[in-house]
């Protein structure tokens, strides 16, 4: 991890001629100079490495041909310690999630086989040649499809994030701050390019009924588990995925297909998708009564609570990753909102007293995760830096302190306080609360 | 001509058949194979097969295919707690179960019948999940012991945390 950071310490000699503008307390330096001075900012601090390398025997991978071309590729074996963080509910093992790694990975997708995975009844292994989906309920006509059929629709391809709405609630709703790295704490959100068919073209098939309001979707799990969805949601955006990232839906994200509702929280996108039934009225299942309903300080508890909301979370640095001694850092994180793009994401590096607005890398998505990068100079004092995030609806990622005033510590969804890494003078980071 | 484009537009786009281009592929489902299918409960009963059960036959089966995962009298022990928790949803540590917040009845059948047990789902019989059903609302007060569970008892069940519910949608 640490390595990240070892290109820039030659920087902190404060030897390099240029000075980048401060745009805000504690060193954060302006957006540009990783777009257009990083190249000569770095340049200088990388010296000492290429160096050592210079003076190195020729490497061993240069003195006899690689591995052979394979059938289907694998990620570096040194890489093999970035895994999920999983964990089950007592006695079972399928019962439960698994994170995503956030600190160990860049840019706005993540990798498949990194997506974070929420399950109530394990992954099934499903046949997609015995698969099928019915739609029935409120239509003109009941219809089988079978994959076959469905890889014959026309289909969209969209990169969106998927959020379970129970994401960061270990810490954020804790009375004290808990330790874990990144992943560990808010690695129940990925972004994945997902390919499929929109589901309204297979409700027009079937037929509407004017009484219909809401959609029943079931898993072919051993959970068939089950959520209702408005048919407003259904028709407007709703996919049923088949591919991610370019290949066919892995098993844990719901081989052969699943239901995706962009924006909405995880749960609603119900994976291995076997039925749909179309009503007038949700139907009040486990999944939007006992769980994901949202409980308000005075007793009562919000219904429906869909979207998830502006959020975003520096990844780098971040616990686990610490820095190797003042100089120039790269501060890099993501942000995402479910009401559509973000619009800017803002940093600190003086805990919240004054904010730069981070340089987005392009393509800024409707309801993908988005990169935000900054430059900051780290003077070897303590710090605490955050991000704050703020979507094209004008909504603004609240602090943990606003969102507790107005919601309590028992609602358990839809946490989206603004995280605060505390970095202490040995380089450590460590999460905090503000 | 102007004013007529929208409503070409409108047509293409609004009338269900020309909304998008489909290759009509479905295969119509008879009515027997979607009733095999569908085992949904709604709030109001719809979908409540025959049968019927008390919290005294529900004991017994719960013993044999509940306990071990979650404790004698559904106490929770290891798995998910199914009883009590009654007045503790305004404490720093609610316990949300059946009975101190589930809205409907129908949710416990439906659930039961669906994902449970976790190890062996589907395989109770529908006399059995009303008589489970019945001992857990037993178990958390709302109902006699020997009161019958069936598809008219079931729904009439009145949930304390009903009316505790904000819809936030639509
Ligand atoms: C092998 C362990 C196991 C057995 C046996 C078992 N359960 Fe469960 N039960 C679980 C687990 C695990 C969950 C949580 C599932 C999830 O959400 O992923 C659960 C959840 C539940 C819930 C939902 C609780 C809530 O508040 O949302 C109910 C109700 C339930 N079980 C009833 C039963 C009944 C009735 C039986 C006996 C017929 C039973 N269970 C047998 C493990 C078990």
């Amino acid at each position: 991890m640490q390595g990240a950071f070892m290109a820039n310490r030659k920087s902190a000699s404060g030897r390099n001629p240029r000075n980048p503008e401060q745009v805000a307390g504690n060193g954060l330096l302006h957006r540009r100079l990783f777009l257009t001075r990083g190249a000569a900012a770095l340049g200088a601090g990388s010296l000492g490495l290429l160096t050592a390398a210079r003076a190195q025997e020729l490497s061993p991978w240069m003195r006899i041909p690689g591995a052979p071309m394979t059938g289907h590729g694998s990620r570096a074996r040194y890489e093999d310690h970035i895994q999920r963080l999983t964990t089950s509910a007592p006695g079972t093992d399928g019962s439960g999630g698994s994170r995503t790694p956030l600190e160990a990975l860049e840019g706005m997708i993540t990798p498949s086989g990194l997506h974070f995975e929420r399950h109530h009844s394990g992954v099934p292994d499903i046949d997609p040649d015995a698969h099928r989906l019915l739609i029935h309920g409120l239509v003109d006509r009941a219809l089988f499809f079978d994959m076959d059929m469905l890889s014959r629709y026309p289909m969209v391809s969209r990169i969106q994030f998927i959020e379970c709405s129970g994401n960061s609630r270990l810490t954020g709703l804790a009375p004290e701050p808990v330790s874990g790295t990144c992943g560990e704490l808010h690695g129940l959100v990925s972004c994945s390019e997902w390919t499929g068919v929109p589901l309204s073209i297979l409700l027009d098939e079937a037929g509407l009924d004017p009484s219909a309001h809401w959609i029943l979707a079931e898993g072919a799990d051993a959970a068939a588990m089950t959520r209702s969805v408005p048919l407003a949601k259904a028709m407007d955006d709703a996919l049923l995925a088949i591919y991610q990232n370019g290949e066919r839906l892995r098993p844990e994200n719901g081989y052969p297909v699943r239901l995706f509702l962009p924006g909405y929280e995880g749960n609603m996108s119900v994976k291995w998708l076997r039925r749909i039934k179309v009503t007038a009225a949700p139907m009040m299942t486990r999944e939007e009564t006992s769980k994901y309903t949202d409980l308000l300080p005075d007793g009562r508890s919000l219904m429906f609570t869909f979207p998830m909301d502006v959020k975003s979370v520096i990844t780098s640095p971040s616990p686990g990753l610490e820095l190797a001694g003042p100089g120039l850092y790269q501060i890099s994180g993501m942000a995402w909102s479910g009401l559509g793009r973000v619009a800017r994401v803002e940093v600190s590096a003086d805990g919240g007293a004054s904010w730069a607005e981070a340089a987005l890398s392009a393509p800024v998505l409707d309801k993908a995760v988005t990169r935000f990068r900054m430059a900051w100079r780290w003077n070897g004092a303590p710090a605490v830096i955050m991000s704050r995030a703020v979507d094209e609806t004008g909504a603004v990622q609240p602090t943990r302190d606003a969102i507790i005033a107005a919601k309590g510590v028992n609602f358990a969804y839809h946490y989206n306080g603004i995280q605060a890494w505390r970095v202490d003078a040995n380089g450590q980071v460590a999460n905090i609360h503000v | 001509m102007m004013r007529s484009l929208p409503i070409i537009l409108c047509a293409g786009l609004c009338s269900g058949a020309f909304a998008q281009e489909s290759p009509n592929l479905g295969v119509p489902a008879d009515p027997e194979e979607v009733a095999a299918w569908d085992i949904d409960i709604g709030p109001d009963g719809a979908g409540l097969p025959p049968g019927a059960g008390t919290a005294l036959e529900g004991e017994a089966v719960y013993a044999i295919q509940c306990l071990t995962c979650h404790g004698p009298e559904g106490n929770g022990q290891l798995n998910d707690v199914l009883v009590g928790g009654h007045g503790s949803l305004t404490n720093p540590a609610p316990v949300k179960t059946i009975g101190s917040f589930w809205p409907y009845a129908t949710t416990i059948f439906d659930y039961i019948r669906r994902s449970m047990p976790y190890l062996t789902p589907r395989t109770l019989s529908d006399d059995e999940i009303y008589a489970l059903t019945a001992y857990l609302l037993y178990l958390n007060g709302i109902i006699a012991e020997d009161e019958a569970m069936d598809a008219q008892t079931l729904p009439a069940v009145v949930m304390p945390n009903r009316d505790n519910f904000i819809l936030a949608y639509p």
